[in-house]
């Protein structure tokens, strides 16, 4: 057989579709490890009549979506709401191609030179399908929901791009292998771009139309908002490609700020180094480091969702224009400076006392919750 | 350059945030509500007129489908009127007073704990919901081993109350108060210092002290814009004139300082159900009812007697010609209707996230708006 027919088509595909089993697993152990979680905070069980501990669960939401009828609306624009659902899912299912998930050149599918490029182009095309079946429903709440939808998405691009940046200018490189190597000879990056990890954190909350960021959605507004009109399994990819994206957004920020599949820092630890010197088995291991750190953050997710009210619309505009994005800005303009000077080891210890001070802000002796403002007039 | 379209909306009937059926007919620019219409009647029963085809004992029941959240406050207002009507009230034996008052109390509580769980999930909240029913349950548990129901109690009856308290309940509801404070600072842990939670209920609905007297604004609402005037204190009836409790008032008149009135109301009940225990323990069992007459014939005339209901002031107005059993003519003033007639103008101008808030802020029931 042709080598570079091995090398550029099939060894890729199968490799893909190894890891899209893998990432489909865990979209679909997410939904029950999130309804199981949250359940856990919120002082109720959540699903457990399915199977052990309600595992089967995962299988039994499928089967009922698959089983649904698939109801579309007489005054519906048929093309395009066929569309709304599946668009979302392409780019969703692309960047897993892009992503190493473990030390290369076995767990990438591709190595591409522009990577970050890539991806942040590919998953910004997420919004249209939502904007497609917003409007395509022909229902004012489903618009709203998509207006709203292509609002935030937007403007929440830009300081997810502008928090790349930091990472760009310190690793010196857009791909994604060569960030990740750079963090294992030098210190991850969320110590030194403290302050991109906290925009990127919030800001891929915001893409992913997540509590606080939930708006397009908001159950008590918008009844559903762009998927009011969806049921069955065009409801079921709307979900799916939520879920994908959340995955993506957490294999990024895993990737991008704390050190992808190593777990080792200044060369110590189990660098990539390490890691191959253990053949199948580093690697594998490498790889379970990875989803590890991408679990934490989808539990993140759900802890966001437990605890938070939803932003008024306006607010998070105001949040993502007059905040976060100025504070992208400046993020870039300091670790320029901080390049510049030759001084980039001061960083981490800055990143370092952000970090002891965020902590000694968080778990500061409680205050009695203040009675504000309530006088009691007899 | 863009053809600028006003778009009407209706919200609701069938809407997740309306609780239950209030069609809110919006128009809006965008996010921003132009005006906001509020279409009410969809569960309307014709109680009024019902209750002249019945005795005043039939009537009780039908109270209970009002408000149905808090119905121990419907029934206490009910049967309060048709004894200031007969000029029994001063012959009410204390412990019934005392029942009476707690089970109100507790219904207070249960009530603002089932506003605080829909106004927060309409703001985004989900977990305070799971934690307010956890105690709310409980609440319902002690109405149950009362009355035998959860929600329509018909627990009071013209004269005084159907039943002893069962054995062990006194104890049960006093290790629940003991620990009830700790519960509402574990819902306040969750919101009152948020800060989207302050951001988005901060500076919306605003109502003006003035505003809120013209509106007839009652209740929490009213104490939120800083008027002190609640019916325990201002008209006493029962034994409320023997128990200490403050009055909690708010400031500014916003969403979020009716929210911490209420947070402090639940408060203060848990205090006055407190003082109840001592009070009760020392009233003999059993004597719970007045002696009256076993058929209810009121002299001919008019009463209107209201109490402080969990949503304001529960009126009712009856007519009485003296000679059937059934009243001539009875007229509820139920807080949420009149409460939510300020909607439209407290609306106006804000985005529609906060139409959702301020629907949770007035509490309104809709069997109670519509009867």
């Amino acid at each position: 057989m042709n080598k570079a027919l091995m090398t550029y088509l099939i060894w890729p595909l199968v490799k893909f579709l190894i890891a899209f089993v893998i990432v489909q697993v865990i979209v679909a152990a997410m939904n029950w490890v999130e309804r199981r979680l949250l359940g856990l905070f919120q002082a109720r069980l959540g699903p457990n009549r399915v199977g052990p501990k309600g595992l089967l669960q995962i299988i039994a939401d499928p089967i009922k979506f698959l089983l649904k009828e698939d109801i579309v609306p007489a005054s519906a624009e048929k093309v395009a709401y066929f569309l709304g659902p599946v668009l979302p899912l392409i780019p969703a299912f692309l960047v897993f191609c892009l992503i190493p998930f473990g030390p290369p050149p076995t767990f990438t599918v591709t190595r591409v030179n522009v990577g970050l490029l890539l991806i942040i182009a590919l998953t910004s095309t997420a919004v249209y399908g939502i904007i497609l079946g917003g409007w395509a429903s022909n229902n004012k709440y489903s618009l709203m929901g998509g207006l709203r939808s292509a609002a935030q998405m937007v403007s929440y691009e830009v300081p997810f791009g502008l928090s790349i940046v930091g990472v760009l200018m310190i690793t010196g490189s857009l791909d994604l292998v060569t960030i990740v190597r750079y963090q294992e000879v030098n210190a991850w990056n969320f110590i030194s771009q403290i302050v991109a990890c906290f925009i990127f954190l919030v800001s891929m909350n915001a893409e992913n139309n997540r509590t606080p960021f939930d708006l397009p959605e908001a159950e008590s507004e918008l009844v559903a908002g762009y998927h009011t009109e969806y049921s069955a399994m065009k409801f079921a990819f709307f979900m799916l490609g939520e879920y994908s994206m959340m995955i993506v957004n957490s294999c990024l920020i895993v990737t991008l700020f704390f050190g992808g599949w190593t777990l080792g820092m200044f060369g110590f630890g189990l660098t990539t180094e390490v890691l191959r010197g253990m053949g199948v088995f580093g690697g594998l291991l490498g790889a379970a480091i990875f989803f590890t750190k991408v679990m934490l953050f989808l539990l993140m997710y759900v802890w966001f969702r437990a605890t938070f009210p939803r932003f008024r619309f306006d607010q998070l505009m105001d949040l993502g224009w007059k905040f976060m994005i100025p504070l992208a800005l400046a993020n870039i303009f300091v670790t320029g400076i901080f390049i510049l000077a030759g001084q980039e080891r001061l960083m981490y210890w800055i990143g370092l006392g952000t970090i002891a001070a965020a902590a000694f802000y968080l778990f500061r002796p409680k205050r009695i919750p203040a009675k504000q403002k309530v006088v009691h007039a007899s | 350059m863009f053809d600028v379209q006003e778009m009407e909306v209706n919200f609701g009937p069938q809407h997740p945030s309306t609780h239950g059926v209030l069609r809110v007919l919006l128009k809006i620019d965008g996010e921003r509500i132009l005006d906001a219409k509020p279409i009410i009647g969809y569960l309307h029963r014709g109680t009024e007129k019902l209750f002249e085809h019945m005795a005043y004992p039939q009537c009780i029941p039908h109270t209970d489908r009002m408000d149905y959240v808090a119905s121990a406050t419907n029934n206490l207002g009910f049967v309060e009127t048709v004894e200031k009507m007969m000029g029994i009230t001063g012959n009410i034996p204390k412990r019934a007073q005392l029942m009476r008052v707690m089970l109100s109390e507790l219904q207070r509580i249960s009530s603002h704990l089932l506003w605080l769980a829909t106004h927060a999930i309409d703001l985004g909240a989900m977990t305070p919901f799971f934690y307010t029913f956890r105690e709310r349950e409980q609440i319902l548990d002690f109405f149950e081993s009362y009355c035998g129901a959860r929600l329509t109690l018909n627990c009071m009856r013209i004269g005084g109350m159907p039943d002893d308290l069962p054995h062990g309940w006194l104890e049960d509801v006093e290790a629940f108060v003991d620990k009830f404070e700790a519960c509402i600072d574990e819902y306040e842990s969750l919101l009152t210092n948020n800060r989207i939670w302050k951001k988005r209920t901060i500076g919306i609905g605003v109502l003006s002290p003035e505003d809120a007297i013209d509106w007839g604004i009652t209740g929490p609402p009213l104490r939120g814009s800083g008027v002190e005037w609640d019916l325990r204190r201002a008209q006493p009836y029962e034994c409320y004139p023997e128990l200490q409790f403050e009055i909690p008032i708010g400031k500014n008149g916003d969403t979020y300082d009716r929210y911490l009135v209420r947070m402090e109301e639940m408060r203060q009940s848990t205090r006055i159900l407190k003082q109840c225990f001592p009070l009760i323990r020392a009233t003999p069992a059993g004597d719970i009812k007045a002696k009256i007459s076993k058929v209810i014939r009121p002299p001919e005339g008019e009463v209107y007697h209201s109490i402080e209901s969990p949503k304001g002031e529960l009126g009712y107005y009856i007519v009485s010609d003296g000679k059937t059993q059934n009243a001539y003519r009875c007229h509820v003033r139920p807080p949420s209707f009149v409460n939510l007639q300020a909607l439209p103008a407290m609306a106006k101008g804000h985005l529609v996230s906060d139409l959702v808030a301020l629907i949770g802020t007035i509490d309104i029931v809709l069997g109670e708006v519509d009867r």
